[in-house]
């Protein structure tokens, strides 16, 4: 407000009006997040007024077996539907990056639709599916988590597809074939020169993946069964049936978690990196 | 981009190793239950627990009814009102992220995108404690009427009555502003990726030949962000129009979305092949919007 210099035309940015655009903006994303992290550390159990520091929720939510099971349940989702898709992903990628093939439209338009068509079809889909062909549901843990992984998969690898093919764009395939004239076999040519390449983007992807299988809802609402609750449809019953401290306590941890996942992120790619894979 | 693609006859070991699993995914757990899903729309229910795909039309003729019809067009009206409201406050927010200091750009750009990966349940829950009656936005109202209540007795007025909590959740209000709540950083990203493709001399052009901040905003930038604000329409219009959480939590008996009809149709009304057949019809008019931006894109192109 108090500038030195004069603010240049193109300076919106230092306009008083679209800073307090930009900062009511932010306002409204982090006001409630911030709310409902501070009041999880709150004394009361009708949550509005300030009624001193506890820890009690925390310490009730970590013994609720049923809330510990299902985030345990969705770490371990996430992180099968994440090696998974980026395996997949990157097998699409190069595959649609490299050759030219029969029906490849026809591929290349049915592995975008799982990003398009809406998550309830997707859920309700996979709800019948897995009802038809009588998918065992009593499996041992973890493998009573397939059904959800399966879901998961499906929703996640074209992302993870989308984020190497535009890494892809920038390989120099020369580098490539170099490597084939001196000797290298397709093999390690691929893992010796393509893969450093694609490598920012399977991590950008794996990130992606993570965080969307760890986010998902609806699909998993559809795909889940008495014994295998996630952290969201866990989250989704409380807060239906009884709103309580824990729900924000729980939510803190979550939260907390996304954006340590970020600042790893942010300390692999650069705070750069992580804005241009979005 | 160096070297033409390859032909898969050439090299058909790479490209049976590359090609084989995603096609197989693909084909085994998204094309099969989607074709699944399309005959059972075609079905009737012949028990308890079994549906004879029977070729009957009768799921798509119920889905005529005023009733769904409607149902239909509150989600598309309540989509596009999301859309706006994110277009509205989405754009500043991308023009200044734009024209912000390069150091600046990509904590802002973080700060945009940190709430879209928190867990959507998370932030619809924060919202709706937000909402609450007994929360801050009922308190910072009541400040707001104690201070008119106040106002009025200075000018010798006869004090407001006491402030009783307003039901802000479970209403189309609160549906919207979740909505617009979850889906602001998909507007917002997409805006300023086109803005940062634009020439800002053109800008500083307009300006020096005398147009105001408004008419260049609208006559130069407006035109030239304008696929990205097709881009930004799109991706925020048509995961609003499936919204099935926000209305599911934050609406009432009269916000119900499509997308808690077709929900219900799986659990409480139990009737698979009328729900298969909406679920369709979404699919269908998400196709029809895609369609319409793709024509759209080609007529620039042609241009």
């Amino acid at each position: 407000m108090f500038n030195r210099t004069p603010i240049a035309p193109l300076e919106y940015t230092r306009k008083l009006w679209m800073r307090s655009w930009v900062g009511l903006t932010m306002l409204f994303l982090y006001a409630p997040l911030i709310l409902l992290m501070i009041f999880s550390f709150n004394d009361s159990k009708r949550n509005v007024v300030w009624k001193g520091f506890t820890l009690k929720y925390y310490e009730k939510a970590l013994n609720n077996d049923s809330l510990v099971e299902a985030l345990v349940n969705s770490l371990t989702i996430a992180a099968l539907a994440t090696i998974v898709s980026l395996v997949i992903g990157a097998l699409a990628a190069v595959a649609l990056w490299r050759f030219r093939f029969p029906f490849k439209g026809l591929v290349e338009g049915t592995m975008s639709l799982p990003i398009i068509v809406p998550e309830i079809c997707l859920g309700v889909a996979f709800l019948i599916f897995f009802a038809k062909v009588d998918w065992p549901t009593d499996l041992p843990w973890p493998l009573n988590l397939s059904a959800i992984t399966i879901a998961h998969i499906t929703f996640c690898f074209p992302f993870v597809a989308m984020v190497v093919r535009a890494r892809l764009a920038s390989f120099n395939k020369e580098e490539e074939e170099a490597a084939k004239d001196l000797g290298a076999t397709e093999w390690q040519a691929f893992r010796d020169v393509l893969l450093p390449h694609i490598r920012p983007a399977l991590v950008a992807g794996a990130l992606l993946a993570f965080t969307l299988s760890l986010d998902d809802f609806v699909i998993t609402f559809f795909t889940s069964g008495p014994d295998t609750i996630t952290f969201p449809v866990k989250v989704y019953s409380m807060v239906r049936f009884s709103v309580t401290p824990e729900v924000n306590a729980a939510s803190t941890i979550l939260i907390l978690l996304t954006v340590i996942l970020t600042f790893i992120a942010l300390k692999l790619q650069g705070v750069k990196g992580i804005a241009e894979t979005h | 981009m160096s070297g033409a693609l390859q032909d898969w006859k050439s090299q058909k070991k790479p490209f049976a190793a590359v090609v084989t699993a995603p096609v197989f995914w693909l084909a085994l757990f998204f094309v099969a239950p989607m074709a699944i899903v399309w005959l059972y729309s075609f079905g009737q229910n012949a028990g308890p627990a079994d549906i004879e795909i029977s070729g009957t039309l009768d799921n798509y003729k119920r889905a005529t009814e005023w009733l769904y019809v409607s149902i239909f067009l509150k989600s598309f009206a309540v989509a596009a009102l999301t859309t706006l409201l994110c277009l509205i406050i989405g754009f500043p927010v991308a023009m200044a992220i734009n024209f912000a200091a390069p150091k600046w750009r990509p904590w802002l750009l973080l700060g945009i995108m940190l709430p879209f990966w928190t867990n959507l349940l998370i932030r619809t829950y924060a919202l709706m404690a937000l909402m609450g009656t007994n929360g801050y936005m009922n308190k910072g109202l009541a400040g707001l009427w104690e201070g008119a209540s106040w106002l009025r007795t200075i000018v010798g007025m006869q004090p407001l009555e006491a402030w009783t909590p307003v039901q802000l959740l479970y209403n189309n209000f609160a549906v919207v502003l979740g909505l617009v709540y979850v889906h602001l950083p998909f507007m917002v990203l997409p805006l300023y990726s086109a803005l940062d493709r634009l020439d800002k001399s053109l800008i500083e052009a307009s300006l020096d030949l005398g147009a105001g901040h408004f008419k260049t905003f609208m006559q130069i930038v407006v035109p030239l962000a304008a696929p990205g604000i097709v881009a930004g329409v799109m991706i925020t219009l048509i995961p609003a129009l499936g919204a099935y959480l926000t209305p599911d939590l934050m609406g009432g008996t009269d916000s119900q979305m499509i997308a808690n009809v077709i929900e219900r149709q799986f659990k409480r009304a139990n009737d698979w092949p009328f729900g298969a057949a909406l679920s369709f019809l979404l699919i269908y008019a998400m196709f029809i919007l895609i369609a319409f931006q793709s024509m759209r894109a080609n007529k620039v192109k042609a241009a």
